[in-house]
């Protein structure tokens, strides 16, 4: 090594290969520094990035629309299906005929499963026949001489080997033989059905034009299993129409029957007391020219969706008014199809349903939402039965001349729609449309509302109360402490008030709702009174402290006013404290709040009030130290230029600096609105947390974040729900990115023209 | 000035000096009028307080004599009192009514009642009052009067009280005795049958036939394990036996005599009898307690050890995660990327991260990083405990991860700061001597900017430790069953749930069947928490502030 080493110098030379291979290696390093570094640091931004990106794909899925796949197309021997169903498995069907032919078929390929015989003798015609509602799979065939029989399908899964196998069967509910609905043995022309455990009531139009109802109870001898009593009540009504009656169907819960004929007349009947039918409402349900062609229950029973000649499907439900009588309501229309509507089917757990039309193309809608999710031709013939599977994720199509067409559907969020999270929505039983946010129920055919607007609304109304507290304290405050306040008073001041920025949000959130709520609540006169009481003092200790001697207020310097306030604040504090028994005695008859409600406005311990003041104080260190900053930045020869021009320092704050400073001021309101908006544990520890949108200070609210903090951890993956608090988070991102965006491009120009000042 | 109008006197600008004044002067006294509540009414909890003796005459009833402590008094209006039936003497308007918590939950139904001032009699201070710390059920208070041994009476009279101190020290070491044995023994075993499963399930999943060497190795195994706690579990009666043996005997205020085992006692105090630095001995031993104790009573009593202990591992490796990233991207921002618009757009993408609500990066974490990748690695790596998830469920590790991404502007905002106030010529300096960019990085420019990078680490971890809103979806729980560090290969479990000092104040403070009792707890707990982040953010001004001048020096 020696020989390639300068004389005198313990670095090798220049051209040596030591030398070399070391630049070499130092160059190594440099560049690989430079692409390491390059790729950590793109990675760390590609991370944040994706937080918007991934936010963004969970929610992307709620606003597909549907879609469908064939999956198998097969013949089978015609057998002129009057009715269809499909497993939950989308893999076993059931068709039922006029005949009182019943086929269990292998719904993939055709082939024939199961053959039931009912007890049905050659001798009596079918008239008629009805089926349940579909999550009950029961059926019912309605004969000439007045008698029904009741049937229903049932599936037995067992797992032999690992492998499901489902074995299908037909039931008896109440009795194998045939039930007697009309005593007078007239045909029973229109039937319909629905049966539960604890009762089962069958109607029917007879060919003498009267509508017959008849409802049994199956009593269950103590002893022994297999003897029982069915208890039948009955009772018969006169049609007085001369039109066709078309249609006829009851709801699941046996209380309501509709009865439709030729001239699109809905007549609504009360069936709770089963020997007293009451006929609630006549109403003419499509216009002249028009016929319904179609009806059927949504799941739940409550509303009925009406199909007519135009290929329109309406949705109608009873909707209470002032007199607590019930009418029927178009609530809302669906006219994306053009031939008669045929055929409807509804979905077994959620709000829509499927509708074939006399063309047949089939139109998936779903009401809560109004949304119309695909439309496409299903068959070619207008004579077709269609099914669709208990998870509305397949669809089962006959033709009646035996053409079969499986398809599977991909339809998982319906619910959601701009429509259903912004406007306001006519949910069934309700009286009029609204924005609800109520997101789960115990009931299975609950109809969720995610309307957005009550929650947006609730964030707004934080956001506002705490900005009407946060901004002019914070703006005030570092007016004061950037330009007035002593150099020595600020050193102690500023890090002060930075420091609560710092405080963790569930510490106010709980001194809020324990602490702070039942303070208010019990002395809410001596709360507004130090709201009054603060700035009117304030001024007057001013005035009194220009009016004693200079001798005395020479001993303070200018620029520790805010010390002298320190004293005053606190005094009107505790003696508006104080005060707050008697003023609450002498004004509000001892109980504010009681006197609040007496006057109409609603009162809750945990309200926008202490939301306002608690969250105020969590937003006043934000904007007090950007506007500080601001403030504090102005080019000093401005100021001093003002001055010596012989402005009064107040006259040269307000016309100068602060218009030097405004854009500044804007940003760290901007910045401060964003931490109000999305601020999640006061809000959360410090209201009721009630979905309810009105403005009143003294009630309270639910905002965005709180709701996603309360529900989230119990949503099911995936699930719309699930996916609509992740729009509500990205709501908030975008809202707060926003709000930041302009804060931070304001703030940089400022920095520009300060240092061009 | 003072021969001025007040007219003048406004136009000059003076009150709307003053108001701004105001302003400041307003958020002062509730920043250290906050400060000052928490601390006095977390601080005040461990106080042995006086217990009262009073004979409360409602009218109409009986007299009876309460026992407790004074926890609160108001002034409320005649009006209010004449409700719940309080005739005032005429002309008083308003009066007295206090909170008096006279514990003994079990017997009484409530801990605490509201007792109105008019009614009260006698108020005295027996010296001979005790409280009872229980381990149920509250505190106790009443009148000691016997200790027993297996129900037979052995001290009675005079030497009760110094007797009853012996047995509870015995009985408190059994109880950590039982407890370190659960904890040790018991749970190693615990965990050695559950890995036995899982080698289980694994070998059937690769489908080695049943019956193999393994099977019978995995046999053998599980066999010795029950063995073990076979013996285990006799000294383990053995200890319960033991501690079963003593019982004290109590009267309370309305005079029956109730038998407390003493299994079920954590201390008892004269506090009526005790001197200044008596109570004083107590006051830092219950405080000790507090910081290094468990929690009981569905977090209602007891301490906050776990709470503590998660919250420092959360953001410990949070801090080990959020470093090297957020200076890298940093370095690469300030130091490589070509500063154009595309640069300025990122810097204030990144800026404007630190602004976004916390909740967002709690859903984030919740879907990517439990759901997503949780959920990937649990299929790739922990098949064999499968359907239960090991990494698909909310634990440690995704917390710190969505903390570390929440927190990561701060460090990089701090960074950039520290690396653009590096001045130019040191910089020049190290080049102009022949040292590439790399060399001048690591050797002048991040070495002096490594304080700032300090500020950055300390202000996100302060943040970090103040976040509970994203933490409730990605791995905080109410209580956890174990800690994230035990002696249990590989003894840092990332994959557990943990605990957390915010979480606590919002789950005792908000959730607890027993919000009245807990309060005092939770305004302890949130009082630590303050002092933590506090203290942490001192230091990274006081940091800031150093580096400042440094760099003054430097530039002059």
């Amino acid at each position: 090594m020696v020989e390639h080493t300068l004389k005198d110098s313990v670095l090798p030379a220049l051209d040596s290969p030591i030398a070399k291979r070391r630049r070499a290696w130092r160059e190594f390093k440099d560049r690989s520094a430079k692409y390491g570094v390059a790729a950590g640091g793109m990675m760390v931004i590609f991370a944040i990035v994706l937080i918007f990106f991934y936010l963004l794909t969970v929610v992307m899925p709620l606003f597909n629309g549907a879609e469908m796949d064939v999956e198998s197309e097969y013949e089978m021997a015609a057998n002129n299906s009057r009715y269809l169903t499909l497993n939950e498995y989308n893999d076993v069907a059931l068709t039922l005929n006029m005949q009182g032919q019943a086929r269990f078929f292998d719904a993939n390929d055709g082939h024939l499963l199961l053959e039931p015989t009912l007890p049905i003798t050659a001798d009596v015609e079918i008239t008629s026949f009805s089926s349940g509602s579909p999550s009950t799979g029961v059926f019912a065939y309605g004969f000439a001489d007045g008698r029904a029989l009741l049937f229903k399908q049932d599936y037995k899964i067992s797992y032999p080997n690992d492998k499901r196998m489902i074995t299908p069967l037909i039931d008896y509910p109440l009795d194998k033989e045939l039930l007697v609905v009309d005593a007078d043995g007239a045909a029973l022309e229109l039937l319909t059905v629905q049966s539960s455990e604890e009762q089962t009531t069958l109607a029917a139009v007879t060919a003498d034009k009267r509508l017959v109802i008849s409802s049994l109870v199956r009593e269950q001898d103590f002893m022994d299993e297999d003897l029982y009593t069915i208890e039948a009540t009955s009772s018969s009504i006169e049609l007085a129409t001369i039109a066709q009656s078309t249609h006829l169907k009851m709801d699941i819960d046996q209380r309501e029957l509709y009865l439709v004929d030729s001239n699109g007349m809905i007549a609504y009947y009360d069936i709770t007391d089963i020997a007293a039918p009451r006929l609630i409402q006549h109403i003419k349900a499509v216009p002249s020219g028009t016929d319904i062609t179609s009806i059927e229950f949504l799941t739940g029973g409550i509303s009925i969706l009406v199909g007519r000649s135009d290929g329109q499907v309406d949705q109608w439900f009873p909707v209470r008014d002032a007199d607590n009588n019930y009418t029927l309501h178009n609530v809302r229309s669906f006219h994306d199809q053009h031939a008669a509507i045929v055929a409807i089917a509804p979905e077994y757990s959620r709000k829509g349903f499927v509708a074939l039309d006399q063309d047949g193309v089939m139109g998936i809608y779903h009401t809560t939402a109004e949304r119309t999710l695909l439309i496409e031709p299903l068959v070619d013939t207008a004579n077709a039965v269609m099914a669709l599977s208990p998870r509305a994720n397949g669809l089962l199509a006959v033709t009646s001349a035996g053409q079969a067409k499986l398809l599977s559907l991909d339809n998982e969020h319906p619910e959601v729609s701009w429509h259903s999270l912004w406007e306001e929505v006519w949910y069934e039983s309700r009286d009029k449309p609204e924005h609800i946010w109520q997101s789960s129920s115990a009931s299975n055919d609950f109809e969720p509302k995610f309307s957005l607007t009550p929650l947006t609304f609730g964030t707004i109304k934080a956001a506002f109360y705490a900005m009407a507290v946060a901004v002019p304290l914070g703006i005030l405050g570092a007016i004061y402490t950037a330009y007035f306040m002593s150099a020595r008073m600020r050193k102690v001041v500023k890090p002060t008030i930075e420091i609560m920025e710092a405080l963790p949000t569930v510490i106010l959130g709980f001194l809020a709702g324990l602490w702070l709520a039942p303070i208010v609540e019990g002395n809410l006169p001596g709360v507004f009174s130090i709201l009054v009481m603060l700035p009117v003092m304030t001024i007057l200790t001013a005035y009194l402290w220009s009016r004693i001697p200079s001798r005395l207020r020479d001993r303070i310097p200018d620029g520790w006013e805010a010390a002298i306030l320190v004293p005053v604040v606190i005094m009107v504090g505790v003696v508006s404290m104080l005060m707050s028994p008697t003023l609450e005695l002498w004004l509000f008859g001892g109980n504010m709040p009681q006197w609040l409600n007496d006057i109409g406005i609603d009162f809750d311990q945990r309200n926008s009030l202490v939301v306002g003041l608690v969250m105020g104080f969590a937003v006043i260190p934000t904007i007090f130290s950007i506007t500080e900053d601001a403030i504090f930045g102005v080019p000093k020869h401005l100021t001093i230029g003002s001055l010596a021009l012989g402005a009064t320092p107040w006259q040269t704050l307000t016309r100068v600096v602060l218009l030097t400073a405004s854009p500044g001021i804007f940003s760290a309101v901007m910045i401060g609105l964003g931490r109000a908006v999305g601020e999640t544990m006061i809000v959360l520890m410090a209201t009721g947390n009630t979905p309810i949108m009105d403005f009143n200070i003294f009630e309270g609210f639910r905002a965005l974040s709180a709701n996603i903090a309360v529900e989230m951890p119990e949503a099911e993956v995936a699930s719309s729900h699930y996916r609509v608090l992740f729009l509500a988070a990205l709501v908030l991102f975008m809202v707060t990115f926003l709000f930041n965006t302009v804060a931070e491009v304001i703030r940089q120009r400022l920095r520009n023209k300060y240092s061009s000042l | 000035m003072s021969n001025k109008s007040f007219s003048s006197w406004m136009s000059s600008g003076a009150p709307w000096v003053w108001l701004n004044a105001g302003a400041v002067s307003i958020s002062l006294v509730m920043v250290v009028g906050l400060l000052l509540l928490i601390s006095v009414r977390g601080l005040s909890h461990f106080w042995p307080a006086d217990l009262m003796s009073i004979s409360y005459n409602e009218p109409g009833k009986e007299s009876v004599t309460l026992v407790g402590e004074l926890i609160d008094s108001e002034i409320i209006s005649a009006r209010q009192l004449n409700r719940v039936g309080v005739e005032l003497p005429a002309g008083q308007a308003s009066g007295e009514r206090h909170l008096i918590k006279v514990g003994n939950r079990d017997y009484f139904g409530l801990d605490f009642s509201w007792i109105n001032g008019p009614w009260m009699g006698e108020v005295t201070y027996p010296q001979d009052l005790m409280a009872i710390e229980r381990r149920e059920w509250g505190h106790f208070y009443g009148y000691l009067t016997a200790v027993k041994q297996q129900g037979e009476v052995v001290a009675d009279g005079e030497s009760t009280y110094a007797e009853l101190q012996l047995r509870l020290k015995r009985s408190n070491q059994l109880i950590s005795d039982i407890k370190a044995l659960e904890r040790g023994e018991v749970g190693k075993i615990n965990a050695g049958l559950e890995s036995i499963r899982l080698e289980r399930r694994k070998l059937e999943l690769d489908n080695v036939v049943a019956g193999s060497v393994q099977y019978v190795e995995l046999t053998e195994s599980e066999k010795v394990f029950d063995d073990s706690y076979k013996v285990l579990q006799a000294t383990l009666a053995k200890l319960y036996a033991a501690l079963n043996r003593d019982q004290m005997m109590v009267r309370m205020s309305d005079g029956r005599e109730v038998e407390i085992p003493l299994a079920k006692v954590v201390q008892a105090h004269l506090p009526n009898a005790m001197t200044v630095p008596e109570k004083m001995a107590v006051y830092v031993h219950e405080l000790w307690k507090f910081v290094s104790g468990d929690p009981r009573e569905a977090n209602t009593e007891g301490g906050v050890f776990p709470a503590i202990f998660g919250t420092v591992m959360m953001v410990m490796i949070m801090a080990v995660l959020v470093t090297p990233f957020g200076v890298v991207a940093a370095v690469y921002l300030k130091e490589y990327a070509t500063q154009g618009p595309i640069i300025r757009l990122i810097r204030i993408a990144v800026n404007n991260l630190a602004g976004v609500p916390s909740i967002v990066y709690g859903v984030f974490g919740l879907g990517f990083f439990v759901y997503f990748l949780g959920g990937n690695i649990d299929e790739l790596f922990f098949q064999a405990s499968l359907p239960s998830p090991t990494f698909g469920t909310p634990g440690l590790m995704w917390a710190s991860l969505t903390l570390a991404i929440l927190t990561v502007p701060v460090v990089i905002v701090a960074t950039e700061e520290g690396l653009s106030r590096i001045p130019r010529a040191i910089r020049e300096g190290s080049l102009a001597l022949g040292a590439t960019k790399a060399e001048t990085l690591w050797r002048t420019v991040l070495p002096m900017a490594a304080p700032a990078m300090m500020t950055g680490l300390i202000l996100a971890v302060a943040r970090a430790a103040g976040e509970v809103a994203p933490l409730m979806m990605v791995g905080v729980v109410k209580l956890a069953p174990a800690l994230a560090v035990d002696n249990l290969a590989p003894y840092l479990h990332l994959d557990r749930q943990f605990m957390h000092l915010g979480f606590h104040i919002y789950d005792v403070g908000f959730q607890s069947p027993n919000v009245e009792a807990a309060r005092p707890l939770v305004y302890a707990t949130a009082l630590l928490l303050i002092v933590i982040i506090i203290v942490l953010n001192l230091a990274a001004i006081s940091i800031r502030n150093r580096l400042r001048e440094n760099y003054k020096a430097n530039e002059s």
